[in-house]
């Protein structure tokens, strides 16, 4: 009888990278519902479109580059860059700009590159930083979270589609009136302005640590993470390491003076500090790939994202930390590699 | 009492399914003898064995039929009597995989006669070896290293560790060799240390293989030698690679291009035990080995004891042979082992196993995609490689760079392939990189070469034209003094007067 013949090992892979990536889409799920409860439907909205535009510019920029498109689109990377750029995101924007997002996330921070495992910069952050840097305007317009305000004003779906694709709102609503400054916004402006840290915790947009709303969400993108940890999807480096680099300071400075610096409870359940620990840095292809390098990697995303959040010109840091950190990967891995079995 | 030795540490390795529930189900099957047994002259990386029998010849269980060649090498003797039928080429298993060698086509019997017994035991260590070596004993873990040149140990041997880890999946003879023979194996065990005269020797069991450890702890309890130790190792491939071993029990790490026994530990297979017991107590060689033959694709999984030699087709025929829907034939574990392309490939001394895998065993799926640098290879490296970069090194053909990430280093225990998400065969990568960067060497090495030859020819002419020159100048100055080209005009006449005078007189 006769045989096939391949080489060893003759065993079938663990995982796959469609499974890595619904993962991570199905982790996302629990804090994508809190989001919701809170923020309204534009989550779901901006990842609708994010997620057309990015697979349309995917496919697109592919056959450009004469690769066959099937294979790619299947592997599941673009709905996980529109996902984290969804997130990223204010609630309540044109629909353009989820799209824009994708299209420069996608074509510049990703096909350019090489696609999927050649870019250097974490795709979603290449395109929230894009749009923040050029759309000021809509990139600034956060709703205030259910249960926050007196005047909150709830958003139907239809409401909210309406919105995003024509920029009509219900009649007596304007966009000044339905948005609010986030939680980190306040805290910077007002501790500029010589305001109290306490004082402004007071204000009804706050909850127990962080921005009301916005906490519940961090709590779940964080039991989001816990999951992609245990399904040894990430490892713990990079998140510890991250709310490690963001705490020590944090707490450090707060203990010196804890009227002029945001509490460590703050800075970690507010803005996406959460989500970056768990599902931003821990993107394994911009991320370092040395154990000792991703500890690095990790410390230096919440450190230079405290830093830009407590003397930067942006209310937070994240995206801009990880793609300085990005930068450094290289770096970092080529003096972080492990000793080699028998070597000195 | 038997004392444990405890756990170390061991870097990388990976949890699989170990796919040996139905190979362990029944006894090992013993005194099978094939209709036709075909002995390969090269079992190993090493020199072959030369034959001493013509076609025709009849042979007994246990005669010399192929005597060893230039070290290192292994002699070949009949596994069972019968009759030369043919000493031609066939495809084996040798060294690293399937390739052409003579062998030796004997038909059996079925008498198994037996050659007269040897003269007994030496006692005398050199004449122990080199019984040792002409009964052909070698390693049967797999790599099938000859025994007596890896028991004449460069520096004396600290610790023997005689390994009964078998973590690869699938491969259940030494588990099963250790349930049923545990007495000869920790008697085998005892005569390597005395061998090796070492102070301490280790039988290492995988934690699964409760029943194994249980019998063994028996036997050793039994013997009560204080040179006897047992260790209990973590169910995780490769924990009983040699170097892994190593680290797990003593907590050094042997470099990589050198052998454990360069600093003081020898390991050895139970089977390898097992087999020098026989070769002490009854005389006999080595003339079978025990094989599992399993794999979803085999009706009857189970342990046979097999005389070398026998056809794979035969052992599947008595293990009720094929299921529907086999893919892939295996000769080893599922990690290490090399697909056959055919089952007419002899059992040899290095057949540990032989997997029958259907499609649902082994990857079939080609989709591969792009590395994400995920690290999940590196997480399982047991030699601690960044198996990413070197996946990039070999592909840019960057021999720097191969060899700084420690290409030679790696153990092709096939890890990376099973963590990649993204199926990347990396395993077989590295073996073709490993090639490349060898020819790369020695085409370095030949560059180098004539260029010091090249060198030496400038020399040698430079040389020659100093003496040329040299020469010239002399004459030029007995052209130029009229007492000197006398005396070189008298010398010529003179050197003319002799030739002319010894051709005139021929004596």
């Amino acid at each position: 009888m006769r045989f096939e013949v391949a080489p060893a090992p003759h065993a079938r892979a663990l995982v796959g990278v469609p499974l890595v990536m619904r993962r991570v889409l199905y982790a996302l799920v629990p804090a994508a519902l809190c989001y919701i409860w809170f923020f309204g439907y534009g989550l779901l909205i901006n990842f609708a479109v994010a997620t057309a535009a990015a697979l349309l510019t995917e496919a697109t920029v592919l056959r450009l580059r004469g690769r066959g498109t099937r294979h790619a689109l299947r592997d599941g990377s673009a709905f996980v860059t529109a996902a984290l750029l969804a997130f990223a995101l204010p609630p309540l924007v044109p629909a353009w700009i989820p799209a824009l997002g994708s299209v420069v996330a996608i074509m510049l921070a990703k096909q350019l590159y090489g696609g999927l495992g050649k870019n250097l910069f974490n795709p979603a952050m290449v395109g929230y930083v894009f749009l923040l840097v050029s759309f000021p305007v809509e990139m600034t317009q956060w709703i205030p979270p259910r249960m926050g305000d007196i005047d909150y004003q709830h958003l139907s779906a239809v409401a909210n589609l309406n919105y995003a694709f024509t920029g009509r709102l219900p009649a007596a609503l304007d966009i000044d009136t339905l948005t609010r400054a986030t939680p980190l916004d306040l805290v910077k402006e007002g501790l500029r302005s010589a305001r109290t840290f306490d004082e402004l915790r007071a204000g009804s947009l706050f909850g127990d640590f962080g921005g009301r709303g916005w906490e519940w969400v961090a709590n779940l993108i964080a039991v989001g993470g816990l999951y992609l940890l245990y399904t040894g999807t990430i490892r713990w480096q990079i998140p510890v390491a991250l709310l490690a680099g963001l705490l020590v300071p944090a707490t450090g400075f707060y203990l010196v003076d804890a009227s002029r610096y945001a509490a460590p409870g703050f800075h970690l359940f507010s803005g996406a500090s959460m989500l970056a620990a768990f599902f931003i840095a821990t993107d394994p292809v911009s991320a370092a790939a040395t154990n000792r390098g991703r500890l690095i990697y990790g410390a230096g995303i919440g450190l230079l994202t405290y830093m830009i959040r407590t003397w930067g010109g942006y209310p937070d840091g994240v995206a801009f930390a990880v793609l300085l950190m990005n930068g450094a990967v290289p770096l970092i891995d080529r003096y972080t590699r492990p000793r080699i079995f028998g070597q000195s | 009492m038997v004392d444990y030795v405890f756990e170390r540490h061991l870097s990388g390795g990976i949890h699989i399914p170990a796919n040996k529930d139905t190979s362990t189900a029944q006894p090992i099957r013993r005194g099978f003898i094939p209709a036709k047994l075909v002995l390969p002259l090269r079992q190993h990386r090493g020199s072959p064995a030369e034959a001493i029998v013509q076609v025709g010849d009849r042979v007994l269980r246990g005669e010399l039929i192929a005597r060893a060649g230039p070290p290192p090498s292994a002699a070949v003797h009949a596994s069972t009597s019968g009759w030369v039928r043919a000493i031609e080429d066939r495809l084996v298993l040798a060294g690293d995989g399937v390739q052409p060698s003579q062998c030796i086509v004997i038909e059996t019997d079925g008498r198994d006669e037996r050659e007269p017994p040897p003269a007994p035991w030496p006692a005398e260590r050199a004449a122990q070896l080199e019984r040792i070596r002409s009964a052909g004993l070698v390693g049967l873990g797999g790599a099938v290293f000859p025994t007596a040149e890896k028991l004449a140990t460069p520096v004396p041997c600290k610790t023997l560790i005689v390994n009964g880890a078998e973590c690869e999946p699938y491969i259940s003879c030494d588990d099963m060799l250790m349930r049923e023979r545990a007495a000869d194996v920790v008697a085998g065990a005892l005569l390597l240390t005395d061998l090796l005269a070492a102070p301490l020797c280790i039988i290492a069991i995988e934690r699964d293989k409760q029943r194994a450890e249980e019998a063994i702890e028996e036997a050793a309890k039994a013997v009560n030698d204080p040179r006897l130790k047992l260790a209990e190792v973590p169910t995780i491939y490769p924990a009983g690679g040699e170097r892994q071993l190593v680290e797990l029990l003593t907590g050094d790490e042997v470099p990589g291009g050198h052998y454990p026994s360069e600093i003081g530990y020898v390991c050895q297979n139970v089977g390898t035990a097992f087999a020098l017991l026989k070769l002490v107590r009854d005389g006999e060689p080595l003339l079978s080995r025990i094989v599992t033959v399993t794999g979803a694709g085999i009706r009857e999984p189970q342990n046979v004891e097999a005389l070398l030699g026998t056809p794979i087709a035969e052992l599947v025929e008595l293990c009720g042979g094929y299921n529907e829907g086999v893919l892939r034939l295996i000769a080893g574990g599922s990690m290490m082992g090399c697909a056959l392309p055919d089952d007419e490939v002899p059992i040899g001394k290095a057949s540990n196993c032989i997997i029958a895998a259907t499609e649902a065993e082994v990857r079939i799926d080609p989709t591969e995609w792009p590395c994400i640098r995920c690290g999940d290879c590196a997480v399982v490296c047991p030699p601690r490689l960044l198996p990413q970069e070197l996946l990039v090194a070999a592909h840019t053909a960057d021999f720097q760079a191969l060899n700084l990430f420690g290409l030679q280093d790696c153990i092709e225990c096939g890890c990376c392939d099973v963590a990649c998400p993204s199926h990347i065969s990396l395993t077989e990568r590295f073996r073709q990189a490993k090639r490349s960067l060898a020819m790369h060497d020695r085409q370095l090495k030949l560059a180098d070469e004539s260029e010091q030859r090249f060198e030496r020819r400038e020399r040698r002419i430079e040389e020659q034209r100093g003496r040329s020159a040299s020469l010239i100048d002399r004459l030029k100055g007995e052209a130029t003094d009229p007492d000197a080209r006398e005396a070189a005009i008298r010398a010529a006449v003179e050197r003319a007067t002799q030739r002319r005078d010894r051709s005139a007189d021929p004596e």
